[in-house]
């Protein structure tokens, strides 16, 4: 069995007056591709902000091993996790480098960020011709490519993605979601993937976890999960 | 600074007022000249902060320059009685009226301006208007910059039941009796419609504006309202001072008002007048220690009550009063 | 002619101060959506901590150094300890506050250094520069410090990893921290700017209107003005701002209405703008979505 990069137990997070989350309990396997499947409102993006200590949390989260549910979130992304939030999150009046250049904010090795920037123009070719463009003239497939490169420049161990087929022409989530599979296999990263497009999550993620209203309710192989007639209905259409 | 419990604001506490006003009644005959002054003074600030908490407490629009309308205020009494002869009571309603206008008539553009924005701008109002005081195409009514000086009104009896009354001690009367009708009306303001509504506006207001609330109308109102009560105090203030001069209205003033809101408390009538005691007295005591003292303990205690207290003293008496039972007022 | 001329070289002059000044109120109203309304207070304050040097007998350069590290520690402590407790309370409590914070600053200079007007000196000669009769020494000085200080930090936040982080930070925080900012002392370094910059304004003004508590009201609104009619979310438009307001206050005041009514000038023109263009120039229109 391989080692677990990431352990969360009895996870409860909400906002204000409203627990969205009641008692998560999950494992990311170190070098894998998890997705996180569930209906609106399930509490997939919560689960990555309670991750990230974007919100409230209570419960326990290992991360290699380290607890980190007390950590701050800037303090959690220099132990290399990344997120690519919701809507985004790009920095609209800044240049798509400037953007790229935060990504590395916290990296002291120069050459090596250097080197990375040019790995990231070389996976995403469009970017490299909008460098000095802003960010929030993109396109919104160039924007999410420019939030996954953003995340990849700090060189994480886990990559943390919120529906990024969201709103974007299927060309466009096939190219990013082969990317993902190039960054997980050549660059070893670790993903945990929350998408609504079931179909193609199953076939990029070789675990699934499935979520409804705070709860999981299934886990296991995407293989698994694929075959499983509940799964099938709601979620495959099939 | 929210809201607060209307239901706690519909009831008079009868007994509470009664003995107040024996108490104010009684008050001037027991005390020196000096102090009857002082305590008219804290009467006409007790107006001009029911003023300040209609417009900030109850519509929720900032003003950091309500010093501006007391100016307005004191100028039309003194220039009405020194250059028109106008006797003293009569100038009262007639700044009252001229306020409302003019703070009804400001109030209009403000409404496009939310917190920030138009405490920016009443604050510039602040800071220009002593040099627009002292402009010399103005002097021929204002006075430049040595102001105007009023004759200090008589009392027009010898006594009142065997009691002396002299003009400190009538103009106390008068200040009172001015005080009272003053809070009668913001009493009923704020229980009626109008305070609904401005709470309404305040607190949620699309919902407001959705429900047929005539959102800009009531918004200029209450700075309209607002305004003529700082300038009813205006206009006493100058009566009992016998003086109007430019650099009694310099932003200070207005801050002096912030104060007395905050410390006395925002959504209530007797909040005027904790505070007005408060901003009275304390300069007296403070002032032996140096000049700047009173200031540094307004800075320290606004700051200071934004963290602990920001409903004022009187909001606590309330909180604590519900937690006893005894306040409802 | 010459006096024209000159109206507008004094206009530049007093023009560098606005802008400066009003640079630090968007760099505070970017981060954080307040005016700092003790901005004034805080400048006069730097500018006393300049005069206490020099009076004891400090090089003129070495206290302006010393007073820009004085400040910007001030404006650090005063982010981290007065206004993080309230950052996220209603706005009129932030307002509040800021009186506060103007109100104490104003007293305990008034305090310290009592209220009698002192004179600051200028690090200018006297005699005009280069025989030139339009300028003095004083105002050209200024001008190339103000040039000087924008300079340096639009090249700080253009080029630099920090500048970047933090107008980063200012533009949206939430993205910041994923990217392992720290929002919070983002904040606090944007104040110990502001404040030093601020320093400096004050400390190039003095010498013109003299040294006492309450010498930045005005210019206080002056630079509301400036920061108003460029947008208060622009830094590049606060600096126009800047240089507009002064030239029109120097120009309206020597043809049009006298100085005696210049503070109604800036009134009046902060009322126009926000009635009519409440973005400025070149600031962006907030829209409220319902």
């Amino acid at each position: 069995m391989s080692r677990m990069l990431l352990e969360v137990k009895d996870l409860f997070a909400g906002y204000a007056a409203t627990e969205v989350l009641h008692g998560l309990s999950m494992k990311i396997e170190e070098g894998s591709i998890t997705t996180l499947l569930g209906a609106n409102g399930a509490g997939k993006t919560t689960t990555l902000r309670a991750l990230c200590k974007m919100i409230k949390v209570r419960g326990q989260i290992l991360f290699d091993g380290q607890a980190i549910e007390g950590k701050a979130t800037e303090d959690i992304v220099r132990l290399g996790v990344a997120h690519v939030p919701d809507g985004r999150g790009t920095f609209g009046s800044l240049s798509t480098e400037e953007n790229l250049q935060l990504g590395s904010y916290t990296r002291k090795d120069k050459h090596e960020v250097a080197l990375d920037q040019e790995k990231m123009y070389s996976y995403f070719p469009r970017l490299k011709e909008r460098r000095n463009q802003q960010a929030g003239t993109l396109s919104g497939g160039e924007q999410q490519m420019l939030a996954i490169a953003r995340a990849l420049m700090l060189r994480p161990r886990l990559l943390l993605l919120d529906e990024p087929s969201f709103g974007l022409a299927p060309l466009i989530v096939r190219e990013i979601f082969d990317i993902m599979q190039t960054i997980n296999q050549n660059d070893k990263v670790t993903i945990l993937l929350v998408e609504q497009n079931a179909a193609m999550a199953l076939d990029l993620a070789k675990y699934a976890y499935l979520l409804e209203t705070g709860k999981l309710v299934l886990s296991g192989l995407s293989e698994d999960l694929k075959q499983d007639q509940a799964v099938r209905r709601s979620y495959l259409g099939h | 600074m929210s809201s607060h419990l209307l239901s706690s604001e519909n009831s008079l506490p009868w007994i509470r007022i009664v003995l107040g006003l024996i108490v104010a009644c009684i008050l001037p005959f027991f005390i020196s000249n000096y102090h009857v002054f002082q305590a008219s003074m804290v009467l006409s600030y007790a107006i001009a902060l029911v003023g300040m908490n209609i417009l900030i407490g109850y519509s929720g629009q900032i003003s950091l320059g309500h010093g501006a309308f007391m100016a307005i205020g004191a100028y039309t009494s003194a220039i009405l009685m020194d250059k028109l002869n106008i006797p003293y009571w009569m100038t009262i309603p007639i700044a009252a009226f001229i306020c409302l206008v003019v703070g009804f008539l400001f109030g209009l553009p403000a409404l496009r301006l939310e917190g920030h924005y138009l405490a920016l701008a009443t604050f510039a109002l602040a800071v220009a208007l002593p040099q627009l005081l002292k402009f010399k195409y103005l002097e021929f009514l204002t006075g430049g910059v040595q102001g105007i000086v009023i004759m200090k009104p008589e009392s027009p009896w010898e006594s009142l039941f065997g009691l002396r009354l002299n003009s400190d001690r009538w103009l106390y009367f008068f200040t009172l009796a001015i005080t009272l009708v003053m809070f009668v009306i913001g009493w009923n303001l704020i229980r009626g419609r109008v305070g609904r509504a401005l709470i309404a506006i305040r607190d949620q207001p699309i919902a407001a504006a959705s429900m047929g609330i005539n959102t800009p109308m009531y918004k200029s109102l209450a700075f309209g309202v607002s305004a003529m009560f700082t300038g009813v105090a205006g206009a006493l203030s100058a009566i009992l001072v016998a003086f109007v001069a430019p650099d009694s209205f310099t932003v200070f003033l207005s801050i002096t008002l912030l104060v007395g809101m905050v410390i006395g408390g925002v959504s209530a009538l007797t909040g005027a007048l904790y505070g007005a005691i408060f901003i009275q007295f304390i300069p007296n005591i403070a002032d032996q220690i140096s000049k700047a003292a009173p200031w540094a303990i307004y800075g320290t205690l606004l700051i200071l009550f934004m963290y602990i207290m920001p409903t004022g003293i009187a909001g606590a008496i309330r909180l604590l009063g519900e937690k006893l039972r005894i306040s409802r007022f | 002619m010459e006096t024209f001329i000159h109206q507008v070289v004094a206009g530049i002059a007093t023009g560098g101060v606005y802008a400066s000044l009003a640079l630090a109120l968007v760099m505070i109203y970017q981060s954080t959506h307040h005016i700092n309304f003790a901005q004034g207070e805080i400048a006069m304050f730097a500018t006393y901590m300049a005069w206490t040097l020099i009076n004891a007998g400090v090089a003129y350069w070495l206290a302006f150094i010393c007073t820009l590290l004085l400040s910007f520690s001030l404006g650090v402590l005063i982010q981290r300890i007065i206004i993080r407790p309230v950052e996220n309370a209603p706005v009129l409590n932030i307002v509040v506050v800021f009186i506060g914070l103007l109100v104490i600053l104003n007293s305990i200079a008034g305090w310290i250094f009592t209220y009698t007007i002192k004179a600051f000196p200028s690090p200018f000669p006297k005699e005009p520069p280069f025989g030139l009769y339009f300028i003095s020494s004083h105002e050209l000085g200024s001008i190339c410090v103000t040039m000087v200080l924008l300079l340096l930090l639009y090249s700080f936040f253009k080029f630099t990893p920090l500048g970047l982080a933090m107008r980063a930070a200012a533009q949206n925080p939430d993205s910041s921290r994923l990217v392992g900012i720290r929002v919070g002392w983002m904040l606090a370094l944007g104040w110990g700017l502001a404040a030093a910059i601020g320093s400096v304004a004050g400390m190039m003004i003095a010498p013109v209107v003299f040294l006492e508590p309450n010498m930045m009201s005005g210019i206080l609104l002056y630079a509301f003005a400036a920061a108003l009619v460029g947008g208060i979310d622009s830094p590049g438009g606060a600096v126009l701002g800047g240089f507009i307001v002064g030239i029109l206050e120097n120009i309206l005041g020597a043809y049009v209405i006298g100085t005696e009514l210049k503070l109604s000038v800036a009134l009046v023109l902060i009322i126009v703008v926000l009635t009519i263009k409440p973005a400025g120039l070149f600031g962006k229109v907030i829209v409220s979505r319902v």
